[in-house]
């Protein structure tokens, strides 16, 4: 980290960098970004997709500003892990339930951590009691409800700051 | 009514008459009073400066840090600049006497300048340059001469060219690359060449390196690393571009304990020492930030690409630059002085960019584009760039995208 090499950071890792902050950047402007032919990123793109290196494009949206109204909750999972396969089964019959939009295993006091999305307190708490605690393995839950997005996937929700430059400056 | 009575007062000095207005603030004034400029115009970063170095500096204020520091600038941040320069350029100057801490590199060229020029001394200004650099020789005394540079050496300065302008008086050497406003960088070699015409003649060199971190293509180099190069050079640098910290106001100045004496007295008595938050905060910068400055050249350097893939083909030729974040493409194609493009541009396009007279000789003919700003703006004002060019020279662009496809064809042979 203190030998710091310019641009260590050379396609195709830029690529990627580049799509995860805008999926929709076109082939040929991220050529021109990187002074690759289209071909060579469309190629690129191609390859880390069927490798599975590129596992989805997402649009991060604001719903609140839509008039939708949604709850997200995380829930943290407290696990009794099962012989042989340890966390995996437990998580696989959390996951599968289409309410549940993330699934991590964490470290700390609880074991996973799920991110569920509802229409309303009640559908959320109504997963919690009668689809989660009683799986079998689950000890303990702890529901944490979202109550406000200031930032997502380095995308900041509240209002940014303007540039306050100087029009033209030396 | 005005209260300037100017005729009343006794009259100004004459080298405050004599020095000329930056070429910059007509511009400043027309795009100032306009909405929905797109500015190319402008000469730092985009980049707010990185939280945690921010936080340091916010920090310092809570502790009630709120006092003079050391002439020298805080020990722990000369320490850390030392430690700096000797990691990444394997450079060693001595925290105690060789180091001062400066309030940006525009006050260390001041020092410099009159801690070495006496009245007549000249002083060779590599040109285009930083707008600086000839008024700061005058304020001291001195003679600047100007070292055309040409866009078929892409900007760089030879000991040929450099020779052609030497004289009995010649006292020293301006060098400031990565260069504001052409972006251009030196190779290791014609340095040292540049050194070497320089020990031979007994002159001092003064490096403004404030964009070596902005080095796109191959590595800076530190010019005081170079053989016989430290007993004679002035480093100058600072945290305003790397680091995205230009309204801290805090660069430094690295020199042999002589000349850095005599910078610092001059220091001591006409800004006493740089203030004390911000040294905070450039410390936390040296020991924390480097990622930052990664993410920030990673963005700047996929900027330039695109900005000089966008000015080629729209006719205005563009050499890549190789430092900085500026691209200093040429208009003669267009038939326009750098001056009127850049004020009809204004006019018609809302687009702010400097034209190239504003950097001294060798820059008529061309303009600086900043690439300090998002991909999205610097898209908008090429669109608009384009509409105007076709507008003044309407068959500069199909011209342009003839030699597009034969770009194309070379890139995918690479």
């Amino acid at each position: 980290m203190l030998n710091y090499q310019p641009m260590q950071l050379e396609a195709p890792d830029e690529i990627l960098t580049i799509l995860s902050r805008d999926a929709r950047t076109s082939p040929e402007k991220i050529a021109k970004m990187l002074g690759r032919t289209v071909e060579q990123v469309t190629a690129a793109i191609a390859e880390f997709e069927r490798l599975g290196v590129i596992k989805h494009y997402k649009t991060i949206i604001d719903w609140e500003k839509t008039g939708v109204e949604k709850v997200i909750a995380f829930i943290d999972v407290k696990v009794h892990p099962a012989r042989e396969v340890g966390f995996d089964k437990v998580a696989e019959r959390i996951y599968r339930f289409p309410e549940v939009q993330s699934l991590w295993l964490v470290s700390g006091g609880y074991d996973l951590r799920v991110a569920v999305e509802g229409a309303n307190i009640r559908e959320v708490g109504r997963f919690v009691a009668e689809k989660l605690a009683p799986i079998e393995g689950v000890m303990a839950t702890e529901t944490h409800f979202l109550l406000r997005k200031y930032k997502e996937d380095q995308v900041v929700f509240v209002d940014n700051e303007e540039d306050t430059r100087l029009v033209v400056t030396p | 009514m005005s209260n300037d009575q100017s005729d009343k007062a006794p009259p100004l000095s004459k080298i405050a008459r004599d020095l000329a207005p930056s070429g910059i603030r007509k511009f400043f004034d027309i795009a100032a009073k306009m909405t929905d400029v797109i500015s190319l115009g402008v000469g730092e970063p985009d980049f707010i400066t990185p939280w945690g170095i921010r936080e340091a500096g916010i920090y310092s204020i809570e502790k009630g840090q709120t006092t003079y520091t050391s002439n020298y600038g805080l020990i722990e941040l000369r320490q850390e600049i030392s430690k700096h320069l000797d990691r990444k350029y394997g450079v060693k100057y001595s925290p105690e006497s060789e180091i001062l801490v400066t309030v940006g590199v525009s006050e260390g060229m001041d020092l410099a300048m009159r801690s070495i020029i006496d009245p007549g001394d000249q002083v060779l200004v590599p040109e285009p340059c930083y707008v600086s650099y000839r008024p700061c020789v005058s304020l001291a005394g001195g003679e600047p001469v100007g070292v055309a540079t040409t866009s078929q050496d892409n900007f760089r300065v030879s000991v040929a060219q450099l020779e052609k302008k030497l004289t009995q008086k010649t006292k020293a050497v301006i060098l400031g690359f990565p260069s504001n406003p052409t972006g251009a960088t030196m190779p290791r070699q014609a340095l040292q060449e540049i050194v070497n015409f320089a020990d031979k003649h007994n002159l001092f060199i003064i490096s403004d390196e404030i964009y070596d971190r902005l080095t796109y293509e191959g590595e800076h180099t530190c010019i005081a690393s170079l053989n016989n190069a430290m007993q004679r050079t002035i480093t100058l640098n600072g945290f305003s571009k790397s680091y995205a910290m230009t309204g801290w106001r805090i660069g430094y100045a690295c020199a042999p304990p002589t000349v850095l004496t005599a910078m610092m007295k001059i220091h001591s008595y006409t800004a006493l020492c740089a203030p004390i938050n911000a040294q905070k905060a450039a410390l936390e910068a040296l020991k924390q930030a480097e990622s930052a400055v990664e993410e920030m050249v990673m963005q700047y350097n996929q900027r330039r690409r695109l900005i000089v893939d966008g000015l080629n083909a729209i006719g205005l030729k563009c050499h890549l630059p190789s430092g900085a974040f500026y691209a200093f493409p040429s208009v003669e194609a267009t038939g326009l002085s750098s001056e009127e493009f850049a004020e009809r541009l204004l006019y018609e396009e809302h687009v702010a960019v400097v034209p190239g007279t504003a950097f001294g000789e060798g820059g008529d003919g061309h303009i600086r584009c900043s690439y300090a700003t998002s991909i999205e703006k610097i898209e908008i004002a090429l669109e608009r760039m384009g509409r105007f060019v076709e507008k003044v020279a309407p068959n500069l662009i199909s011209k342009a995208k003839a030699n597009e496809s034969v770009v194309q064809t070379q890139r995918a042979a690479k």
